[in-house]
């Protein structure tokens, strides 16, 4: 049977809700803002199926959360029952000091409290108040048929929402990790020595759990809950599924520096986002040395996409097209080698993102050049091998031919030139410089 | 003699001979070293200034080698991202064994580096670096010592002297066969060498050596300078 907590804050801002639902993830993970539509009653969802037993019940749930609010200089009211329709209509009018909903008897109580507990517009309240209709039990004894012909789907959506008819789902605001190791501290932690303990215990806990189920961990979110009610996140993944507490917290180790405690941390929480199943391979006893060498790999891969970034290592693999710029794409590095066979031209070592403009001397137009200018230095050309032409893929906007030519000039560079033929035949053509050979 | 021995055991305090070896296949080039050929698992510099074409094509030479002999990849961190995989086929080194690392404005190459050097899976970790001071040098031999792993360092400014080989490529002139072959030639000087004096040029050796694509080797044209001292 769920339970959702709805809990009522007169006219707070949006992003102020967004901050205090993450902070209520100590509470449980599924938080949502319910923003009222612009109404300014807006409040918050939480869905305590399950958690309430942590805090000693549900009424010392809502104790702990509303004044843990009244320290932050927030009025709020809150309310519990099965659906989240009834949950917000007895947040707004119902009972304080009875802010909880017994499980399966809510029908009852409900019934008597105002049509506006059900969510609706203020025009058709007032157009079932002029029926005579003003509590919710009212609205039960009237043939449903009327209602939708009088006043649309809009009625019958709310009630049955609110009496559990209707599902009316919650969409928290982060990923509900399925694995997760949490801990609160009796005084709050500002050492960064014993966030580090901490966080080492749990991720020994998590890891321990992943292992029973056989599962390793893409990508680690570890919460910080701080006294001031904010939470700050690190989050960390892997290019292969893990379960090493060793190689995680190493990862960590940059984030947590910048890990800021303020007036101290409450509460910690690790949560595994993506998991994956773990393929372990069993060795030999008789195995005089197990190559670790291919899960160092892995490690230093992972610590330089958590440091650089992901994104900024790659490898290089092959795409069908003639075009020297568009015949190599990036991959992730743990991408597996495709084993394609690469062409056999002859291709410069460094390839320009953009080929730069040179001045280029030639004697005959379809001869190479003697001479260009590139970078303001002149290059007498000794030898030059060429032409070879690539014309543009005809499937793509028209784009000019080109021929490339491979010069070397009088110290020995060499250099990958090509002229550009011009789609008419006014202009001169153009000389780029697109590569560089060793 | 005697004199000469015990200066090369006292500077290089390690253990001179004990560093398994890359041979260059010339023999003047693998003579001039005191190991035979490059040795593995150490720190090297290559002098990259303005016009590096050359350089960066040795460097690719001896990574392709390291890459296929030891069958492990090779790690490149780059500032700039403009390495075209097919010219790298060209010189030995599949693309597949090549991971290129790009380090954003906040975070040193050094430390990619470092991370590189310390993992016994890769067989080799080249960086560009424009100013490794002795430290950073160190620390990058000690690693490479520890994993293996050989370092080879672009170094875009002055050398260090932590580095067990610094060499110097420069392009030059190439010579065309009657039958339309164009093979590169480069000049390739041995700067400093752990273990060897330099000789009147100031370095230890200079050669002239030829590329070959089909056979991927290289062939000496011409001792250019000083032979080792």
């Amino acid at each position: 049977m769920k339970r959702i907590v709805s809990v009522w804050l007169p006219s707070q801002a949006t992003d102020r809700l967004e901050r205090l639902a993450d902070w209520c993830l100590r509470y449980t993970p599924w938080c949502a803002v319910d923003d009222g539509n612009g109404t300014g009653c807006g409040g918050l969802w939480l869905d305590i199926t399950g958690c309430a037993h942590l805090w000693g019940g549900e009424k010392a749930l809502l104790g702990d959360l509303l004044t843990r609010l009244g320290r932050q200089g927030v009025r709020a009211r809150a309310g519990i029952a099965d659906t989240p329709g009834a949950a917000w209509a007895w947040a707004r009018f119902g009972d304080i000091d009875h802010p909880c909903l017994p499980s399966g008897g809510q029908r009852q109580i409900l019934s008597g409290l105002a049509i506006r507990a059900l969510r609706l517009p203020a025009a058709i309240v007032a157009g079932l108040g002029r029926m005579g209709l003003r509590t919710i039990g009212d609205l039960d004894t009237v043939p449903r048929a009327g209602l939708t012909a009088r006043f649309g789907e809009v009625v019958l959506h709310r009630l049955d929402q609110a009496h559990g008819r209707e599902d009316e789902p919650i969409a928290p605001r982060r990923p509900v990790a399925a694995h997760r190791a949490e801990r609160a501290f009796a005084e709050p932690i500002v050492r960064a020595e014993d966030m580090a303990a901490g966080i080492r215990d749990l991720l020994a806990r998590l890891c321990a759990d992943l292992q029973l189920r056989d599962l390793g961990l893409r990508r680690l979110d570890v919460a910080a809950f701080r006294l001031d009610a904010t939470v700050q996140h690190l989050v960390v993944g892997t290019s292969r599924p893990t379960r090493d507490p060793r190689h995680l917290f190493h990862l960590l180790d940059d984030p947590l520096r910048r890990l800021d405690a303020g007036f101290g941390i409450e509460m910690l929480r690790l949560s595994a986002l993506d998991v994956e199943t773990v393929t372990v391979r069993q060795t030999h006893l008789a195995d005089g040395s197990v190559p670790k060498s291919g899960d160092a790999l892995t490690r230093t891969i992972d610590r330089l996409e958590n440091r650089l970034g992901f994104g900024r290592v790659h490898r290089y693999a092959l795409r069908q097209s003639h075009l020297p710029e568009r015949a190599v794409r990036r991959v992730g590095p743990g991408a597996a080698a495709t084993g394609a066979v690469w062409p056999e031209d002859c291709r410069p070592l460094r390839l320009f993102d953009c080929p730069e403009t040179v001045e280029a001397v030639a004697p005959l137009p379809d001869a190479p050049p003697l001479m260009f200018r590139w970078r303001r230095q002149i290059h007498r050309i000794t030898h030059a091998e060429g032409p070879e032409r690539l014309s543009a893929e005809w499937w793509r906007q028209r784009q000019a031919d080109r021929d490339y030519y491979r010069v070397e000039d009088e110290a020995g560079r060499r250099f990958w030139l090509y002229r550009e033929e011009p789609c008419d035949n006014e202009t001169s053509p153009r000389w780029f410089l697109h590569g560089i050979f060793p | 003699m005697r004199l000469r021995k015990s200066i090369a055991a006292l500077e290089a305090p390690e253990g001179h001979g004990h560093y398994a070896v890359l041979p260059f296949g010339v023999a003047e080039i693998d003579e001039a070293l005191p190991w035979g050929g490059l040795p593995l698992g150490a720190l090297h510099e290559v002098a990259a200034t303005g016009d590096d074409g050359a350089a960066v094509g040795f460097v690719v030479v001896l990574l392709g080698r390291l890459a296929i002999g030891q069958d492990k990849p090779v790690l490149w961190v780059a500032d700039r991202d403009d390495l075209y995989a097919p010219g790298l086929a060209a010189l030995g080194l599949p693309a597949d064994r090549l991971m290129v690392a790009r380090p954003g404005r906040g975070v040193r190459p050094q430390w990619a580096m470092e991370e590189g050097a310390r993992c016994p899976g890769l067989a080799a970790v080249v960086g560009e670096a424009w100013d490794l001071d002795l430290t950073a040098a160190r620390r990058l031999q000690l690693a490479a010592r520890d994993s293996g792993v050989t370092v080879l360092v672009l170094n875009r400014g002055a050398g260090s002297s932590a580095a067990l080989t610094r060499w110097r490529i420069a392009s030059a002139p190439s010579v065309v066969s009657r039958s339309g072959d164009w093979a590169w030639r480069w000049q390739v000087t041995l700067s400093h060498c752990r273990g060897r004096g330099v000789g009147e040029a100031g370095v230890v050796a200079t050669w002239l050596v030829e590329w070959h694509d089909e056979t991927h080797r290289f062939r000496l044209v011409a001792l250019a300078g000083n032979g080792p001292a």
